[in-house]
């Protein structure tokens, strides 16, 4: 039977979703065995998580850790899972899962599989998949040590919760860290104010070349109002000065997973698919009926942005 | 100032991917190999420390004997040393850090740097575990940093915005696109580039942890409804989205 460490973000008071997507494929995985978690200092209701099929959550308590520090976190999550003796350890792939993931690997001297898309326990062995080559081919791989570490894209994998499942029981942890654990400290955060960041929504509309200037992107950001969505940009608009890197998706900006995915005036290069290929559901806007974004597409309206993306904003409105 | 840079030969993304006969690797028939393009933001970031700071730099690819070419790029660029340390295979993301580690114990750099992935595996993981098998502190996905003596600043992408991270040398960062703009190798230096040694070094052995088992082309399991741009077409683009799709 085996023990499965899942590592535990929040957001405020809530434990992050990514997490509980996290919680519920260890569940899948766990074959009866156990799930626990492991957060640092959170103040967050993590009992709630119980829902999930989480059994019980470390919270993770060291002068060292009350400013985060990447490297403190590693040596406290690997200290957890040791002492647990856990089998595998699962991190959400977000910009901190995925800092502290290959770290933690090493520490456990675990094989670590990176941005799974699937998990499975067949036969007391773990199979993950993950795609490559900027999601141009697939592979299913697994560990050759005793450990695994995985790390999992957002909103890929659904957070189920579990019929009958309980509160979890929360517990202290005291990791033994010395200055030597954190030589690396984040000392502030900037977030973008107002705006909501492409890599937590679940609604993306993007615009591409096809927007013809900057100051056409009104209308994409019209659409993204009417449907509450981030708003997203190809390389070449970024690239041009339109708009910032920040709403980048693609091979070199960011990858998305939004239940729904809108694409203005985007061809749909491979670089940009690699980025939002596993959206839940893909709409392409183009008026050019070969563009390769119509391959990727759930559904697609052959037309000019100019026109389709006000009618859509109107129909969406009303 | 002791700078190591570390880059990565990849198939270009624009290849055509089909799986090779073994069933778990890529063809690489008719495949145009590439520098990751992280790596160019990598080497140029070694070049400028070194033009603020002097020292050395040395270009470090762990591969076959085809990268050699990003080394020879690497030089054009105008490194001062350049390393190969020759395995066909690279297994996995840890045996490719064991090899840069093993390296860097020999040469004591002040920072390492490696690019943010390789588009071909799109890992992410170099920089941690590079740092960790150092015993150095890493940050990744740097888009500006700067050097005050031995202490380091660093911004990096995190969801929503960024965070500003500081660190003590030595230390391993990864490249973000946008962190420089990368130089373009003159011609010249190319050709003087040609002739440079490479030092070679056998890869470590045994330092796989993950085993591939099978790797497969997506299938499209995308709906594929492509409509016009009427009034009417609009209207049932919002009526799939929806009833059918139920996502509005």
């Amino acid at each position: 039977m085996s023990t499965i460490v899942v590592f535990l973000e929040a957001k405020g008071n809530e434990v992050k979703r990514s997490s509980l997507e996290a919680v519920t494929a260890a569940v899948q995985i766990a074959a009866g065995g156990s799930v626990l978690g492991i957060i640092v200092g959170s103040a967050a209701d993590i009992a709630a998580a119980g829902a999930y099929g989480l059994q019980s959550c470390a919270v993770a308590n060291h002068s060292l850790l009350n400013s985060y520090s990447s490297t403190a976190v590693a040596a406290t999550v690997a200290q957890y899972a040791s002492s647990v003796g856990a089998s595998s350890v699962i991190f959400p792939a977000t910009a901190t899962g995925k800092e502290l993931a290959p770290r933690v690997a090493v520490k456990l001297q675990a094989g670590f599989i990176p941005d799974c898309v699937a998990l499975e326990a067949q036969n007391g062995t773990i199979i993950a998949s993950r795609p490559v080559y900027a999601g141009k081919a697939k592979i299913s791989a697994k560990v050759s040590t005793p450990v695994g570490v995985y790390s999992l894209r957002p909103n890929v994998f659904t957070a189920r919760k579990l019929d009958g499942a309980g509160a979890a029981s929360v517990q202290e942890f005291s990791p033994n860290l010395t200055a030597d654990d954190s030589k690396v400290q984040v000392t502030s955060v900037m977030r973008n104010e107002g705006k909501l960041d492409v890599s937590e929504a679940d609604v993306i509309v993007s615009g591409g070349r096809g927007l013809k200037g900057p100051e056409n992107f009104h209308l994409v950001e019209s659409l993204g109002k009417a449907l509450g969505a981030a708003i997203g940009a190809s390389r070449a608009v970024v690239d041009a000065g339109w708009r910032p890197h920040g709403e980048q998706v693609g091979q070199t900006g960011k990858t998305v997973s939004p239940n729904l995915y809108v694409a203005c005036g985007i061809s749909g290069a491979v670089q940009h698919l690699a980025g939002m290929s596993s959206s839940k559901v893909i709409v392409a806007i183009n008026k050019d009926k070969d563009a390769p974004i119509f391959k990727v597409a759930d559904y697609g309206i052959v037309g000019d942005v100019f026109d389709v993306l006000p009618k859509l904003t109107a129909k969406l409105t009303h | 100032m002791n700078i190591l840079v570390c880059i990565s030969q990849v198939p270009d993304t624009t290849t055509k991917v089909a799986v090779g006969a073994d069933g778990k690797t890529i063809d690489k028939t008719g495949v145009k190999f590439i520098l990751n393009p992280y790596d160019e933001f990598t080497i140029e970031e070694g070049l400028r420390l070194r033009e603020k700071f002097s020292g050395t730099v040395t270009a470090l690819t762990v591969g076959g004997e085809s990268a050699k070419e990003i080394l020879r790029t690497a030089l054009a660029m105008g490194v001062d040393k350049a390393v190969i340390v020759k395995d066909e295979a690279k297994d996995d993301s840890y045996s490719v850090a064991v090899n840069i580690a093993e390296y860097a114990k020999t040469q004591s750099p002040d920072v390492v740097i490696v690019g943010r992935q390789s588009i071909d595996y799109d890992s992410f993981g170099m920089a941690s575990m590079v740092g960790e098998l150092l015993g150095m502190p890493s940050i990744s996905v740097v888009s500006s940093w700067s050097i005050d003596g031995s202490n380091v600043t660093a911004e990096r992408d995190i969801e929503g915005g960024k965070e500003v991270v500081q660190a003590s040398l030595p230390f391993v960062i990864s490249a973000q696109k946008g962190l420089n703009d990368p130089r373009y190798p003159k011609l010249p230096d190319i050709m003087k580039a040609k002739s440079k040694p490479i030092e070679e070094r056998a890869s470590v052995a045994g330092g796989s942890r993950v085993e591939t088992i099978a790797m497969e082309l997506p299938q499209s399991k995308r709906v594929g409804k492509i409509l016009g741009d009427t009034d009417g077409d609009i209207a049932e683009l919002v009526r799939l989205l929806h009833e059918e799709a139920k996502v509005i």
